[in-house]
């Protein structure tokens, strides 16, 4: 049975990975550390899609969520993968 | 680094008391059960001896030599004579009879199965892993553990361990004494109790049999002294007194070899005078009683609930400086205001500071008295208190006014009376949103009740039939500004729940306003002049002269509660359905509220335009003017409503819902109609004739069809009702202007009620196969299904009063279920988001620092600045644009 892609419907925001390259900077422009960012399951279904196009994800990767919203237009925001958030 | 973290609690440790733990912090072993002797002094060795500290001034702690507020107190113990079971761990003490052998006392585990068990516990860390995960583990080893009917060590057949409810074990009918448990116990060997889940280092299952009993300090159990010079000792003292007593009885029937038959009655006695010690509410027996027949309130009733130490003592904090009475509607006060008895504003106090710039008047105030009077008669503040640097406090009366007034100078401080225009708290429980507490100015009235506003009901949800409310007066200056900047009501009109104001008129305001623009009608001069008395008008508006005499028409009379400079256009209640043109109006002059300048030239101001939650031009004055003017508005405009309506008068009854006969006849014919239609629809679905819809069973194709009929019939007989009642009948103006009540009721009361419902379907519950004896099992036609033909006015028939009866609960019990559901889960979400703040970047952080979200919300929005949840209003803009070119 063909395994339906999560990250495609229409009800998922985009899920991207932040490259090592970018993080630092990133962290900077966010004026944040990595260990205050939410966190992301590695089991989240979006994280094993992602998984699944790009190989295997480091913990501690940022990835990078983009909303919809009716009011801001497009929304980003940032979790850290993690092991073991809400078990 | 982890900066910002305040405290963080890095382990806690469970562990279990043991015996000789008891013994070394037991200051004194307690051996009588007697606690003063005639001279009122501790006894010594008895329940109040003084090595457990003092409670009574004068005396010195044994222990410490603290005196009563130096001394918290020490334990102390009781030597129990045989052996009992703790209450609190009968489910862990069965386990461990369970799973353990009762000859060899080794867990019931073959070697093979206690290494690969260990193994898999060795991965776990048990300080930092969820003590559920722990639990389910040791729970599957002791499971397998107790299924074994044959010891694997020592190859001994294992009886089954019952538990009797609450504290008694049994094998095979044979009661184990604690003693005997006690012993299985210790005989389990330390490296078996991991497989319990217990840490050998800090707990042996034998303790969970108490052989000591540690007693309570003195300060946790203080007596007290009655009036009568009588003591009175507290509930846990009285129950150790029976521990110690029937210990000692115990102790003495068997030391002088006393029947086992006594002896173990007694031993029965001491185990339940130790479980309701600990609790008195234990299953399966009787709770100990006090002389006078109340339950004792011992350790566990102490704790738990809603009166117990955490949720009244901890969570719940009580406060000085507050009143609550009754509420009444005081119409000419603003929104911003409150009444406050005089005799409550006696009593409330404000501190005041002495400085070298107050002093004058502050001894003026205090030569005054405790009750002060003007040349009217009227309320002035006096002073109540004078507090001293030192912290003394002198109560100022008539007799010391004149010397107290003095004796101040700066650095003291007084304690003055409240004042018109003090800045008070309000507040209306259940507080579910920052609303519900508001700041307000104080006006001193006469009566005994506290009055507001009516347009102030819908923030705090109250109404007057008895509901009562709490004040609380500010004691410091920084929160007196911050009440006045950020709590004042005005501050709270528009709500951060839609964006939109959620203060406004209400009921007749909102009658009156659409009675005096509908149709834009004229007044007499005098009729203007008897409304505009009641607000504060600058400038009469122009009238129009016909014959010779001066009329106003009535949109121009609301204008002058408008402000200069206001631009607005929008739909109107009256029409809120249609789309461009109106159903019921045939000019479109009276549905389109047009505001040009702050003056209304076209259109009907109803509940669009004042009323809470919809009221657009409080939310246009709000955006464009400010709060001030927008409580302005809301002030005046109820002054006017009310002004007219006791120039105009309003009034409604049973009248209201009479409508001709013909009218009656037509809509009893579509009733008949229908009712057959629904008949049709029966025998076509007997006959299977009936076309099932997408997804839905016969039977369900059935209902819906009958459902559309019978709302149908609904609306139809409503269409006939409201027909023959226009807007010169005071319950469709209300109906219509949106002050109360929905067409609906009104075509329940005078035309038809129509179907009855529970969970959205027909009635169908009740006997076999029917809802009344009255029907034939089986007949799922209109009348017996729930379907009333009768209108309110006309009265139900017996049949339809008890279906509708039972449509009616369900609405009762849904209102009971979600308040209490719907309460819980705000509780649960309001505790989670507490301490969240939004910094300067509108950044959501809890208290360590964690990001909850980079932008408040997503989008930066503030809700209660939104227009509606949007962010432009379009229309708007374009309708103020079109005016400005126009200018």
């Amino acid at each position: 049975m063909a395994r339906f892609n999560v990250l495609k419907h229409e009800m998922v925001p985009e899920h991207s990975l932040v490259s090592k390259k970018e993080e630092e900077t990133l962290l900077r422009s966010l004026e944040i550390s990595k260990e205050l960012l939410p966190r992301i399951n590695r089991n989240d279904p979006a994280i094993k899609a992602l998984e699944e196009i790009s190989g295997p994800i480091p913990d501690g990767s940022i990835i990078r969520i983009v909303r919809k919203s009716p009011t801001a237009g497009s929304s980003v925001y940032y979790r850290v993968l993690e092991e073991g958030v809400f078990k | 680094m982890t900066s910002g973290i305040s405290k963080r609690i890095n382990k806690i440790q469970f562990a279990l008391l043991s015996p000789d733990e008891i013994r070394k912090m037991s200051q004194v072993k307690v051996i009588t059960a007697d606690t003063y002797d005639d001279d009122g002094y501790p006894i010594e060795r008895g329940l109040m001896d003084l090595h457990m500290g003092v409670i009574e001034p004068g005396l010195k702690c044994a222990t410490c030599g603290g005196k009563v507020d130096e001394c918290h107190g020490h334990f102390g113990h009781v030597e129990l004579a045989m052996p009992v079971v703790h209450v609190g761990f009968i489910k862990e003490i069965k386990t461990f009879l369970d799973a353990t052998c009762k000859e060899c006392s080794r867990i019931k585990l073959t070697e093979d199965q206690i290494n690969s068990f260990k193994a898999k516990l060795s991965t776990v860390d048990f300080s930092s892993t969820d003590p559920e995960v722990i639990g389910s583990i040791t729970k599957k080893v002791t499971d397998e553990a107790s299924a074994r009917a044959v010891c694997p060590h020592c190859g001994a057949q294992q009886k089954k361990v019952i538990l009797d409810k609450p504290t008694t074990f049994r094998e095979e009918g044979i009661k184990v004494t604690p003693k005997e448990i006690r012993e299985r116990l210790e005989r389990i060997p330390n490296d078996d109790l991991v497989f319990f889940g217990l840490n050998s280092s800090v707990a042996r299952p034998e303790w969970m049999i108490l052989t000591a009993l540690p007693v309570p300090p003195i300060n946790v159990r203080p007596s007290i002294t009655l009036e009568t010079g009588e003591r009175s000792e507290d509930d846990l003292t009285h129950k150790l007194v029976d521990i110690i007593r029937i210990s000692q009885r115990l102790r003495e029937s068997r030391d002088n070899g006393s029947p086992q038959l006594i002896i173990e009655d007694l031993w029965d006695l001491l185990q339940f005078h130790v479980t309701t010690y600990f609790d008195n509410q234990t299953a399966g027996i009787p709770p100990a009683r006090h002389r006078s027949g109340r339950a004792l309130r011992t350790l566990v009733q102490r704790l738990k609930g809603k009166d117990g130490r955490f949720r009244s003592n901890l969570s719940g904090k009580r406060v000085n400086f507050s009143a609550r009475t009754v509420i009444s509607p005081e119409p000419f006060l603003s929104i911003n205001e409150v009444g406050v008895p005089e005799k409550a504003a006696r009593e409330l106090t404000v501190p005041v500071s002495i400085t070298i710039f107050n002093v004058e008047n502050v001894r003026n105030l205090i030569k005054l008295g405790p009750e002060p009077r003007d040349e009217f008669g009227k309320y002035t503040a006096g002073v109540n208190y004078i507090i001293r640097p030192d912290g003394r406090r002198i109560k100022v009366t008539i007799q010391n006014a004149e010397e107290n007034s003095k004796r101040i100078e700066p650095g003291w401080i007084v304690e003055r009376q409240l004042m018109e225009g003090d800045i008070v708290l309000f507040n209306r429980q259940p507080s579910l949103h920052r609303m519900s507490m508001m700041a307000h100015n104080v006006r001193i009235l006469s009566g005994q009740t506290f009055r507001f506003n009516l347009a102030v009901c819908t923030p705090y949800n109250a109404d007057f039939d008895g509901d009562e409310m709490n004040l609380h007066i500010i004691q410091k200056e920084e929160a007196r500004a911050e009440a006045k900047i950020i709590m004042r009501v005005q501050e709270q009109i528009m709500s951060p729940r839609f964006g939109g104001p959620i203060i406004g008129g209400i009921h007749d305001h909102i009658t009156a306003t659409f009675l005096l623009t509908h149709l834009n009608p004229r007044f007499t001069y005098e009729e203007t002049v008897h409304m505009l008395s009641y607000v504060d008008v600058e400038k009469m508006p122009e009238p129009e002269i016909i014959d010779g005499k001066k009329y106003f028409r009535g949109r121009d009379i609301f204008s002058v509660t408008l402000p200069e400079g206001l631009y607005v256009k929008f739909k109107s209640k009256l029409c809120s359905s249609a789309k461009g043109q109106c159903e019921y109006e045939e000019d479109i002059r009276d549905t389109f509220v047009t505001i040009e300048n702050g003056k209304l030239t076209t259109g009907t101001i109803d509940e669009a335009s004042v009323g809470p939650f919809s009221g657009e031009i409080i939310n246009k004055i709000f955006r464009r003017f400010g709060q001030e003017a927008a409580a302005k508005f809301i002030d005046r405009m109820t002054r006017l409503a009310v002004g007219f309506l006791s120039m105009r008068g309003f009034t409604t009854g049973i009248s209201d819902y009479d409508i001709p006969e013909n009218a009656v006849n037509r809509i009893r014919e579509i009733s008949e109609s229908a009712i057959q239609r629904i008949e049709k629809l029966i025998e076509a679905y007997n006959s299977n004739l009936i076309q099932a819809l997408p997804g839905r069973s016969l039977e369900e194709t059935l209902e819906i069809e009958i459902l559309s009929e019978t709302g149908k019939v609904r609306d139809e007989s409503g269409k006939i009702a409201s027909a023959y009642l226009g807007l010169t009948n005071s319950s469709v103006i209300m109906a219509r202007s949106g002050a109360r009540a929905k067409m609906l009721n009104i075509s329940e009361v005078a035309g038809m009620v129509g179907q009855q419902s529970v969970r959205g379907g027909r009635i169908n519950r009740g006997y076999n196969q029917r809802t009344l004896s009255h029907f034939k099992p089986g007949d799922i036609g209109a009348n017996a299904r729930g379907f009333v033909k009768s209108s309110y006015k006309s009265g139900l028939n017996p049949l339809e009063y008890f279906l509708h009866s039972i449509g009616g609960r369900e609405g009762l019990v849904d209102i009971a279920v979600r308040t209490s559901r719907s309460g819980y889960m705000q509780r649960r979400l309001i505790n989670a988001f507490e301490d969240l703040k939004v910094d300067e970047d509108r950044r959501v952080e809890d208290t360590i620092g964690s990001v909850i979200q980079l932008k408040y919300g997503e989008d930066g929005i503030d809700p209660t600045r939104s227009e509606r949840g949007e962010l432009v209003d379009i229309d708007d803009l374009i309708f103020n644009l079109q005016e400005a070119e126009t200018e």
